[in-house]
């Protein structure tokens, strides 16, 4: 197979203003299968914009997205369920495409849920409720799954169990994966593609390039940054408070 | 036993108890009670200009409701003002209109208590079969969007994003609404279609546990609220409209006695 047919999303030079100010400006990046990709960067720098442009969900209003994947799977970063609805975890799983029980049940199990699969999704803590949002995104077979922070809020040993998973079924169903996290051990130590975001892209490459880059030590602060990287070089640029280029 | 009327009001009461469950369970969900009742204040608007230009009211009054809904979406892009702001603005300048209306309208004789609050002697032949038609395609219709429309009142963005274009399907949802008022506004009346919609889902709501068993519940405490509500309007001679509405209310403060009781329980 080359390399075009491999390809799930591409993004070039994309970007999203809202009310005459840009969110994220001169995005492109690109999501390839048994792939993953992560977006590191502080607070409000655009990392969910950025994956909701991937998904299709918001649109770009500069560059271009190109999308081939045939079924997307999403676990938001934040999710409300209106409590006025009855919905059972077994009902959640099956909310955008039916999936047999027995699949169900299998899903469940790798996140280690399955027998909360009769439960009112509302009487679920904040971390049992965030299993069942990855079990139903693995269990849809997504050929791109795109996660926000999907471990907030799951116990120490459950985050570690959940990030192993993400890399497992990510070469199980050879499915692209864009991941936001703050866990940089994580993103360095598993991930193929790291995109570091403060309302641009302040740098990308492979995790090895990245914690020696420059921009990436000043965001993330020289104590998480040495933690993972070896040396560092010159900045190339920095940045105001809103995250722009200083020139 | 029963006069003809009576069998007609019943058997287009039943219809719109049966349209009312599934879209009365998605404005619970949704939170949209007031939306619904801007719509069915809209549906006064409707009839007047029914009369004026003698158009079919059911046709009339989804015309508006449909006009109503876009000029609300319209609004909300335009305007800083809140939703809930703008369906106000909206439900009272539309009744306000249409009340201005019927005061032009004086050569026409009109029953205005029984547009407000529905009247069983106004329902003919003609409108049994128009419940029953119309019904049936807003339930197919309905059937056909479910899938979109439930995952997007679950989380937007998720439905969004997983291919179910969430856009259209809230926007047939709008318009099936404004059908299911056009459809109901004889026998319910303008002031009170919002209670047949909300009141049978709130009683399900308190006694179900999975959406579809909510749907099913409220379809048929809708239609006994019909049912009962019809012969208590025939027995004391009240408005058809309200007598519904109060059955309903009545079945509502039942639905509550199991969920205390569970409360009860848990307690000890």
């Amino acid at each position: 197979m080359n390399e075009n047919n491999n390809l799930l999303v591409r993004l070039k030079d994309c970007g999203v203003q809202k009310s005459s100010k840009w969110i994220v400006k001169g995005i492109s990046l690109e999501i390839h299968k048994g792939k993953i990709v992560t977006l590191i960067g502080p607070n409000g720098s655009g990392k969910t914009t950025t994956a909701k442009m991937a998904l299709n969900i918001l649109k770009s209003d500069e560059g271009s997205i190109e999308n081939y994947s045939t079924k997307m799977a999403y676990v938001p970063q934040k999710i409300s369920i209106d409590w006025t609805m009855p919905l059972r975890v077994i009902d959640f799983m099956n909310l955008t495409s039916h999936i047999n029980k027995d699949e169900i049940i299998e899903a469940l199990e790798l996140t280690g849920v399955q027998h909360l699969i009769y439960n009112e999704i509302h009487n679920l803590s904040g971390g049992e409720f965030q299993r069942v949002l990855i079990a139903r995104a693995i269990a849809k077979k997504p050929d791109l799954l795109v996660l926000d922070e999907p471990v907030q809020g799951v116990d120490f040993n459950g985050e570690i169990a959940l990030y192993n998973l993400i890399k497992e079924i990510c070469t199980k169903l050879n499915c692209g994966i864009l991941l936001i996290s703050h866990d940089l051990h994580f993103v360095m130590s598993a991930t193929d593609h790291v995109i570091c975001l403060n309302g641009h892209i302040c740098c990308s490459g492979s995790p090895k390039s990245i914690v020696k880059n420059s921009s990436y030590i000043e965001l993330f602060g020289e104590h998480n940054a040495a933690t993972l990287s070896l040396y560092q070089h010159e900045h190339d640029h920095s940045h105001q408070t809103d995250g722009s280029v200083k020139n | 036993m029963f006069d003809d009327f009576f069998i007609r009001a019943l058997v287009a009461g039943v219809g719109i108890a049966i349209v009312a469950g599934p879209l009365g369970c998605l404005v619970i969900w949704r939170r949209l009670s007031y939306f619904g009742d801007t719509l069915s204040h809209s549906a006064l608007l409707g009839v007047t200009l029914a009369y004026s230009f003698s158009l079919n009211i059911a046709f009339s009054v989804f015309v508006i409701s449909a006009v109503v809904a876009l000029l609300l979406v319209s609004l909300q892009k335009r305007t800083k003002l809140a939703g809930d702001s703008l369906l106000g603005l909206l439900a009272h300048s539309t009744l306000a209109i249409g009340l201005v209306l019927i005061g032009f309208l004086s050569y026409i004789r009109f029953d205005l208590m029984g547009l407000l609050f529905g009247d069983i002697l106004a329902v003919t032949t003609a409108d049994i079969g128009l419940v029953w038609i119309g019904g049936s395609i807003i339930l197919i219709i309905l059937y056909f969007i479910w899938k979109s429309l439930f995952s997007a009142t679950v989380n937007y963005d998720l439905s969004a994003a997983e291919g179910m274009r969430p856009e259209f399907s809230n926007f047939i949802f709008t318009l099936l609404l404004a059908g299911v008022i056009a459809l109901s506004i004889k026998m319910i009346g303008a002031l009170l279609i919002t209670g047949l919609l909300l009141i049978p889902a709130a009683i399900a709501r308190n006694i179900s546990n999975s959406p579809r068993q909510m749907i099913v519940i409220a379809i048929l405490s809708g239609i006994l609220s019909v049912v009962v509500g019809l012969f208590a309007s025939l027995e004391i001679n009240t408005s058809s409209g309200p007598s519904i509405i109060v059955v309903a209310l009545i079945l509502f403060i039942i639905s509550l006695v199991p969920l205390e009781i569970k409360g009860q329980l848990q307690k000890r």
